[in-house]
């Protein structure tokens, strides 16, 4: 098989701009799950609301399209009624940090068997470019005018804090690299987080000089310090630059989780 | 062989729910409800079942609605403030159409209210709480019996019409202690069965499509946006819309014979109560005391969709006179379905009404 046969062929075309990013990840995604050898019968994608969360609706398996922020939530129940069924969630950052960061933090601290792919463009793509916890301080949107005054979340360290097993970061422009992050986190046990940087020319790009899709991309590719360069610079007494982006597979644990087939909970 | 318990009516909608075969409890603490919680967390793992205390009642309905696409037999419990909190996930079920059993031991509201307190202030909010229009079930029990029977059946009409089905308790119910008698077994009905093939949003007998359940291969799109009969969003057809929206009422609706469960006492009578929940206990005790006043009594089970079509039982009624724990919500209802003069008898604060209280209402003749 190849990622085109998870695909629901007869929903197409999509409802994604020219040059989002999203398609990338969802094929990445799609390869990760492609070679695990699941059972499209066994595997179930769930997700919430905004652009991210359109992409089960496209995906051929049972999937569950779910309320702003309340994706996690809904896997919980179909994993923990069915540890059988492999439970992937896409969502964006809007969608997970900010409507949903309780069940976010709740969903690492259970360490609960999913894998959750967060697009993070950084801004409401949906609604039309409104900022987002993720949009970085300075940044425009149609809600932060004269540029974003709050500080942006970094959504991998709160995963890492919060208890997840498995934390990956990459971009959209590290295609290979994302879709074996995926990957390890769709074999590794517990809550796999991975996020991914992605453009969003329509939204984002536009309002924030990246007058072509490449321009962002290629931002994207630029402001990513490989966790590896990172630890070799603090070792060697290196100042970080404060703009970069930590890429990489930035945790992984084995800590008890929640969800797991053929295992009994502890009285 | 039935055996006798002495329980209080949460450990009994519990009870209820374990043998209907509940295998998912998704729930989160909250006064008067939460022994039903921590009952399901001491019983359902023993039964092979989930029991899952999660962050918040958002996230509790939620897995709820996520466990039910499995194929299980899922519910939750709550209160006012819990219950104001589920209101968005109630809304994505019954557009989904998705078997679920919620169980709303009232309290005084609103806000945080009164926690310890009886209430049935949430009558309006569980059948128009969510946002757009829908229909649901809603059944309200007035002894420890019924908050077993009531939850057993709470879950084959959830099954049968792929709906969320409430069961409307309130503290007094949920935390008294009687005499129940505990059935072997209980009645179970399926879901409406599946065609693999077809379009799963199609519907078949009664305007209710067959449940494609998850984990079997039928490749199914489940989505809060207005959808065809494939599930395919299709947000902006004004005519998908209004047909399935229509569908959702009419298939709950145009069931509400079906669905009507009440006791007639007295039909003849002109003066006639009219209850539900607890209050049911304070006429039951007015009729005892008044053997030869032949006070009317009309006592529903069913309150959503309301039996409106009962009224008409009591030919010679001049008036009808309903105590609720509220401010009048189900004397509003009623007064849709008939031109029987109302007599709407509220009381919130806590306390139920006195058999003095009511007696003195037939007394007065207002």
């Amino acid at each position: 098989m190849s990622y085109e046969d998870w695909f629901r062929q007869d929903r197409l075309p999509h409802i994604y701009c020219a040059g989002c990013g999203n398609g990338t990840i969802i094929n990445c995604t799609l390869s990760a799950v492609d070679s695990m050898d699941w059972k499209k019968e066994d595997t179930v994608f769930v997700s919430g609301i905004g652009c991210s969360s359109r992409a089960p609706g496209y995906i051929v398996t049972d999937s569950l399209h779910t309320t702003h922020g309340r994706a996690l939530a809904f896997a919980t129940g179909v994993k923990m009624a069915n540890p059988r069924l492999h439970v992937i969630v896409f969502t964006g950052d809007g969608d997970l940090a900010a409507i949903g960061g309780n069940h976010f933090i709740h969903a690492c601290r259970r360490n609960i068997d999913l894998t959750v792919v967060c697009m993070n463009n950084q801004i409401y793509g949906m609604t039309g470019g409104q900022g987002s916890p993720t949009t970085p301080r300075g940044c425009l949107s149609t809600t932060t005018p004269y540029g974003c005054a709050e500080p942006a979340f970094d959504l991998s360290e709160l995963a890492i804090a919060a208890g997840a097993n498995f934390v990956a970061r990459w971009t959209s422009y590290h295609v290979k690299e994302l879709e074996r992050a995926v990957k390890v986190g769709l074999e590794t046990p517990g809550f796999s987080f991975i996020e991914s940087l992605t453009q969003c020319p329509t939204n984002f790009g536009r309002r924030n000089k990246f007058r072509q899709v490449q321009d962002q991309i290629e931002y994207l590719k630029a402001h990513s310090l490989l966790k590896v360069k990172r630890d070799r610079m603090l070792e060697q007494g290196e100042a970080i630059p404060e703009d970069m982006y930590l890429v990489g597979e930035l945790m992984r644990r084995n800590r008890p989780a929640m969800g797991l087939p053929h295992t009994e909970a502890k009285p | 062989m039935t055996r006798t318990e002495f329980w209080q009516g949460n450990i009994a909608s519990a009870e209820g729910a374990l043998a209907a075969g509940c295998r998912f409890f998704g729930g989160y603490p909250i006064t008067p409800s939460t022994e039903i919680a921590e009952h399901m967390a001491a019983r359902l793992p023993k039964k092979g079942g989930v029991f899952i205390q999660m962050e918040d009642e958002l996230a509790s309905i939620a897995s709820v609605i996520g466990a039910a696409w499995t194929g299980a037999r899922a519910m939750t419990s709550t209160s006012g403030p819990g219950f104001s909190l589920m209101m968005e996930n109630i809304g994505y079920a019954a557009m989904t159409e998705t078997p679920c059993v919620i169980v709303n031991v009232q309290r005084g509201g609103p806000s945080t209210g009164q926690p310890t307190m009886a209430a049935q202030g949430d009558m309006m909010q569980c059948r128009f709480g969510s946002h757009g229009d829908y229909a649901i079930i809603a059944l309200c029990p007035a002894s420890v019996q019924e908050m077993y029977d009531l939850t057993v059946k709470a879950f084959n009409l959830a099954d049968q019409y792929r709906v969320p089905v409430f069961l409307m308790a309130d503290e007094v119910i949920g935390h008294m202690r009687e005499r129940i008698i505990v059935p072997d077994t209980v009645e179970h009905t399926g879901r409406p069965t599946f065609v693999p093939g077809t379009p799963p949003f199609k519907p078949g007998s009664g305007l209710i499509p067959g449940f494609p359940e998850f984990g079997k291969g039928y490749g199914t799109h489940v989505t809060g946006l207005t959808h065809d009969e494939r599930g395919y969003p299709c947000a902006t057809n004004p005519g998908l819309h209004a047909t399935l929206v229509k569908r959702l009422v009419d298939k709950i609706e145009s069931a509400t014979d079906a669905l009507a469960d009440f006791d007639v006492i007295n039909p003849d009578a002109d003066k006639v109560f009219i209850a539900y929940g607890a209050p049911v206990r304070t006429v039951q005790q007015v009729l005892q005391d008044h053997p030869d006043k032949k006070i009317g009594f009309l006592r529903i089970r069913t309150v959503w969709p309301f039996p409106g079509h009962a009224l008409a039982l009591f030919r010679n009624a001049r008036r009808f006179i309903v105590p609720e724990m509220n401010l009048g919500q189900i004397a509003r209802e009623i007064e849709r379905h008939t031109d029987v003069p109302i007599k709407s008898v509220p009381k919130i604060g806590g306390d139920l009404h006195t058999p003095a209280e009511l007696a003195s209402i037939l007394e007065s003749g207002s």
